[in-house]
């Protein structure tokens, strides 16, 4: 089965898990690349995103599995041709055959940019680091049955802060993405809970780079 | 840093409708263009999107040279208080400037309800409200679409409407508009110009009079207006511009799906219909022409559905020709064909079999009325003989799933009448236990009664609308007279329809009404999230109106209404004869059998019409 790598950027960040997969859908039609269907009784295009993107989350490293009918197109072929179907922010960077499979899935590379109005907080970089070198760091998650809590310091291989411009820090982080996963929100949370002087403006989420258990990269 | 819009993006629901940056959205280059149209719907993304005048429209003014026409939506709720903490004005879409920095605002109504939506958004614009208060050529505000079929709530806030279909008369305003902006002429002398277009109505052409019992005395046409302003047409449908690149949302809308608008006018002569008669003279659009658009809007666009849409899809004359070439087509490319508002005759149940290979959908009628007596004063050509068959086909095909729609408060109705809705469902859920396949699925029994709305240019015009106690009580009859637990019944809330029939019925003293309301936080009336009927309660006591000489009172049939401007090519008098027969209970059969003479094919002059 073949597999995409895709970015998603800019204004494309807003639309949903569920919006980008219909996206995809009428691309490949647009793209005349015939989708094969599941089956049942309501048949649907069988295309698949590895990890679904939160909302504002921006991303280089998307995966989608897909499969065509009878497709005798290359690799090249397919994502030049998707490429002038999709909409502006979506783009498809590479297409292959024979990805790995998905649940050796497991670590994911981010940046968290922090933006602060009034200029960086003085030692913030410093307070930052040492936040994130605790021992334990617990976080309310909401999940299924409501509110738990959660110690997101063994979800976390490692992170970096620097101070990036006047306004702005960057947490560069490499966090566990797939049993367990740890949304990169939680560790705005954590920023938020422990250390609420240095609550950002705005900060908004990048994921760059995807990889395997032993941090090979993930294809 | 990220700016204001990008920082409340992420806190609002459903953000990308708006954002703009769909596939097929249209972007130009600003050097290029002289006149800047924002094209405003007055309802969310996902309504507006699915509306099909709007693309049509989009597509239309985006074809003439030096013109951009940009769309702009009403934004939910947690938007519109995001914008006004922020001060953040309404922009459009595609360019995302301010809609205040616009040459013209354009808005398509198709509803009563959304009124609050047009002054709310020109208030979020910062865009002066009332036309008095916009002095110059910058930002003119226009309307089109069904309720300017009746403009006169709006006449102080509108510029000017543009009546009937607007493939042709909207590139004649806005050529004029360029010509004006070209050569620096005034709003006045722009009004007056584009006055001489046919279709267009400017309300501050008419000086309105009124009694002492506050019905008109007058309408009186000022600076050598026309007494009447008829609407336009199309004639040929197949030469008609038609947008095959639409724009495909990159989010769910409310018709997710390809449209494709088989025919225009209606042959039924329902009575209580507005659109059956203003939509009036019927044209077709031939098979082969529609056939052709629907592989290129499916191509483009890479929708898995399309809809083949009318007011009466079963009454185009070509369906067999046209479903015949599009099944195979829409198999072989897993593409759903779906057929909305079929009538129960032998063709359709053949196509309903057909289109059945590719999904099965429920069962819908709207008998409107529960007995075959009020079924012919409303003209409502549904026999409960064909209701029945086709229930009978479809339960013993596998259908488990039937909705109904019905009208309480149709004129001279009867509890005999509402009590005849609860017998026609006792009827069918008989019908379904003696033909039913599967009898372990059960049956369900979607039954919904909405409150009836007189609407203008209809027979029932004049009729009187029943007091919201009453039309409970009828509700409450009907409901005690279901006790299958088959059956599910839903009826509307009066205060939304009895809104609907004061605006739809209104003059121009009610524009104070809806400034007042929406001063007071009225916006979305249409979702019930929002929609607040204390708030409309207080703005009509606040400005002195009595809601019930629009509703309960009943216009005279020798009284001046505040729409009898406007032509919709169906002549009063026919109206009158119409009504009439309503009140012998005597049906008028459809204009297929024989011209009613309701006077729209005076519209046409080079074609006939094909009804």
């Amino acid at each position: 089965m073949p597999r995409a790598l895709f970015q998603k950027t800019g204004d494309a960040v807003y639309m949903s898990h569920l919006d980008l997969m219909r996206v995809f859908q009428r691309a490949f039609k647009r793209a005349g690349l015939h989708l094969t269907h599941t089956q049942g009784y309501n048949p649907r295009p069988s295309v698949s995103i590895a990890l679904p993107l939160s909302l504002g989350v921006q991303s280089r490293c998307e995966l989608l599995d897909f499969d065509l009918e009878g497709c005798d197109a290359s690799c090249e072929e397919i994502a030049g041709k998707l490429n002038n179907a999709l909409v502006s922010g979506v783009r498809v960077l590479e297409v292959y055959q024979d990805g790995r499979k998905i649940r050796d899935l497991a670590l994911l590379d981010c940046t968290i940019t922090l933006e602060y109005d009034s200029g960086v907080p003085e030692d913030a970089c410093c307070r930052l680091a040492g936040l994130f070198s605790a021992p334990a760091l617990i976080v309310e998650k909401k999940g299924k049955n409501g509110i738990v809590e959660q110690d997101i310091i063994p979800m976390i291989r490692r992170l970096t802060v620097n101070q990036v411009d006047g306004n702005t820090c960057a947490l560069d982080a490499r966090i566990c993405c797939q049993n367990p996963t740890l949304n990169p929100a939680q560790i705005v949370a954590a920023i938020e809970r422990y250390l609420p002087d240095l609550k950002p403006d705005f900060a908004f989420i990048c994921r760059n780079e995807i990889y395997d258990g032993n941090e090979t990269i993930f294809r | 840093m990220t700016d204001l819009l990008h920082r409340i993006l992420p806190t609002v629901q459903k953000p990308a409708r708006y954002t703009g940056g769909e596939f097929n959205e249209i972007k130009k280059d600003l050097k290029d263009v002289r006149v800047r149209v924002a094209f405003c719907f007055p309802d969310t993304y996902e309504i507006g999107m699915s509306n099909l005048g709007m693309r049509i429209l989009y597509g239309v003014m985006n074809q003439m040279d030096g013109v951009w026409c940009e769309r702009v939506f009403a934004p939910w709720g947690d938007m519109q208080k995001a914008m006004e903490d922020n001060h953040l004005p309404l922009w459009a879409l595609e360019s995302q400037h301010c809609v205040k920095d616009f040459d013209m605002i354009a808005f398509t109504i198709g509803y009563e309800m959304c009124y609050a939506n047009i002054l709310n958004m020109l208030r979020l614009s910062g865009v002066p409200m009332h036309s008095k208060d916009r002095q110059g050529l910058k930002n003119i505000v226009f309307a089109g679409g069904v309720c300017a079929y009746n403009p006169e709530p709006l006449a102080d806030y509108i510029d000017f409407f543009s009546l009937g279909e607007g493939e042709e008369i909207t590139v004649q305003i806005v050529s004029l508009y360029d010509r004006a902006k070209a050569e620096n002429w005034s709003k006045d002398v722009f009004l007056h110009e584009v006055a001489k277009i046919p279709g267009v109505y400017v309300p501050s052409f008419y000086r309105h009079e009124y009694n002492d019992d506050g019905t008109l005395s007058a309408i009186v046409p000022l600076e050598g207006t026309p007494k009447t302003v008829t609407k336009r047409i199309i004639e040929d449908l197949d030469s008609a511009y038609w947008p095959t690149k639409m724009i495909v949302p990159s989010t769910e809308i409310v018709h997710d799906r390809a449209n494709l608008e088989v025919f225009r006018g209606c042959i039924r002569g329902c009575r209580f219909c507005q659109a059956g008669f203003s939509c009036r003279p019927v044209r077709r659009k031939s098979a082969d022409v529609l056939y052709r658009q629907a592989v290129e809007t499916l191509e483009d666009s890479g929708n898995n559905e399309i809809t083949l849409s009318s007011l009466s899809t079963s009454d185009y004359r070509q369906l067999r020709e046209l479903t015949d070439a599009m099944i195979p087509y829409c198999e072989a490319h897993r593409v759903n064909l779906s057929v909305p508002s079929l009538r129960a005759d032998n063709f359709s149940r053949e196509l309903m079999q057909k289109l059945q290979t590719v999904r099965k959908s429920g069962l819908t009628f709207a008998p409107e009325a529960g007995t075959q007596r009020l079924r012919d004063v409303i003209n409502k050509n549904l026999t409960e003989e064909e209701i029945l068959t086709t229930c009978t086909n479809a339960f013993s095909g596998g259908w488990n799933n039937v909705k109904l729609y019905f009208m309480l408060g149709l004129p001279t109705e009867t509890d005999e009448d509402v009590l005849g809705i609860a017998e026609l469902v006792y009827k069918i859920i008989k019908c379904w236990q003696e033909h039913a396949q599967n009898k372990k699925r059960g049956l369900r029994i979607h039954v919904a009664t909405a409150y009836f709305v007189p609407k203008p240019h209809t027979p029932f015009q004049w009729e009187k609308q029943i007091s919201p106690a009453e039309y409970l009580r009828r509700c409450k009859l009907l409901k005690s007279h279901f006790y299958s637990k088959s059956i599910t019944y839903d009826y509307h809330a009066p205060d939304l329809s009895r809104l609907e029939a004061i605006f739809a019925r209104g003059d121009r003293r009610l524009g104070a009404v809806i400034e007042e309301a929406v001063k007071n936080g009225a916006k979305l009336d249409g979702w019930d999230e929002y929609f607040n009927y204390g708030i409309w309660f207080d703005a009509l006591k606040t400005c002195g109106i009595d809601a019930d000489f629009y509703t309960v009172r009943g216009y005279g049939e020798e009284e001046i209404l505040p729409w009898d401007t406007i032509d919709v090519g169906i002549s009063k008098c026919f109206l009158l004869k119409e009504r009439r027969q309503a009140y012998n209970g005597k049906i008028t059969p459809d204009c297929r059998e024989g011209c009613a003479g309701c006077g729209a094919n005076c519209l046409l002059q080079e074609v006939k019409c094909d009804a």
